[in-house]
């Protein structure tokens, strides 16, 4: 018979190890996609996934069971994200001088007929890429949180443990830093 | 051209391709090694398991050669040849020296 994520979460705080092997199979799909929206390297984003891991393991005694165990895991793995974000600071700056072929064909055509660009294109994917790496680390977190995973702001409270308010003030200043950096790409060409 | 609006295209680039969900080979069996390692380090309980398990054992051997030794007590004639013995040993080497000069 099954055992229920409660009893699993009793045999892992007795101390049988092996019963957390279960939710690792589970849940690591999720771990792994949310990593991929803040690690471009696949290295860095099993190493982001390995910590949130050894992070739910360490804390499972602070789990209350009052919210699912997915709802917690989530809130670990997006703090372990934006961990990893402010411990990569260093890499933010690439220049849009080095743009490649298709990302400025596609900004081209943006110009020239914006209705007709589909966000589908790969040059697209990569743009946007490249300016949420540019982006400072609660910026990019908001930014994707709220804009492209489109979470409520009280989800986004919770799941950074900001408070509502300040969730608030960084959506605002996030959009403001977007808008600087878009501003930044070759003014006379696109802009 | 208006920035809002390729900012809003770029937003929807990324909403339409979300990242993949992939878990590389033996993620899991990597996670659980590395935990059991960790475990066997950092875990306390099992540190004071040990040692209460380790002083037991030495409790139960003293209690064994107090045991042995209440029950065949060496007598003092013999106790008397030991401790002559081992001075001797000892000294031997004063002696040899003292013979000699």
């Amino acid at each position: 018979m099954e055992r229920t994520e409660a009893e699993l979460i009793a045999a892992v705080l007795a101390g049988d190890a092996a019963s957390f092997e279960p939710f690792v199979q589970k849940y690591s799909p999720r771990v792994f996609a949310t990593a991929r929206r803040y690690a471009r390297r696949e290295s860095e984003v099993a190493d982001i996934a390995q910590e949130v891991w050894l992070k739910a393991f360490e804390k499972l005694n602070s789990f209350r069971g009052e919210a699912p165990f997915e709802h917690w895991l989530m809130r670990l793995t997006v703090r372990t994200c934006y961990d990893f974000l402010r411990g990569h600071q260093r890499n933010r700056e690439s220049a849009f001088s080095d743009l490649t072929d298709p990302e400025n064909d596609w900004l081209e055509r943006f110009v020239t007929q914006p209705e007709a660009v589909t966000e589908n294109a790969d040059a697209a994917r990569l743009l946007i890429a490249r300016v949420l790496e540019r982006l400072s680390p609660s910026a990019r977190l908001i930014i994707t949180l709220l804009e492209i995973e489109d979470r409520p702001v009280k989800e986004i409270a919770r799941l950074t443990g900001w408070s509502v308010p300040l969730v608030k003030v960084r959506a605002f200043r996030a959009r403001a830093e977007m808008r600087k950096i878009l501003a930044r790409l070759p003014k006379d060409k696109y802009l | 051209m208006n920035p809002a609006e390729l900012q809003k295209k770029l937003i929807a680039a990324a909403r339409a391709n979300p990242p993949g969900d992939g878990v590389p080979y033996a993620f899991e069996k990597r996670v659980m090694a590395l935990l059991a390692a960790r475990t066997l380090n950092t875990n306390p309980v099992l540190w004071v398991r040990g040692l209460w398990r380790a002083a037991v054992s030495c409790l139960a051997i003293a209690l064994m050669l107090g045991a042995w030794a209440f029950f065949n007590p060496t007598t003092t004639a013999n106790a008397g040849d030991l401790s002559q013995n081992f001075e001797n040993t000892l000294l031997a080497a004063v002696d040899q020296n003292a013979q000699t000069q």
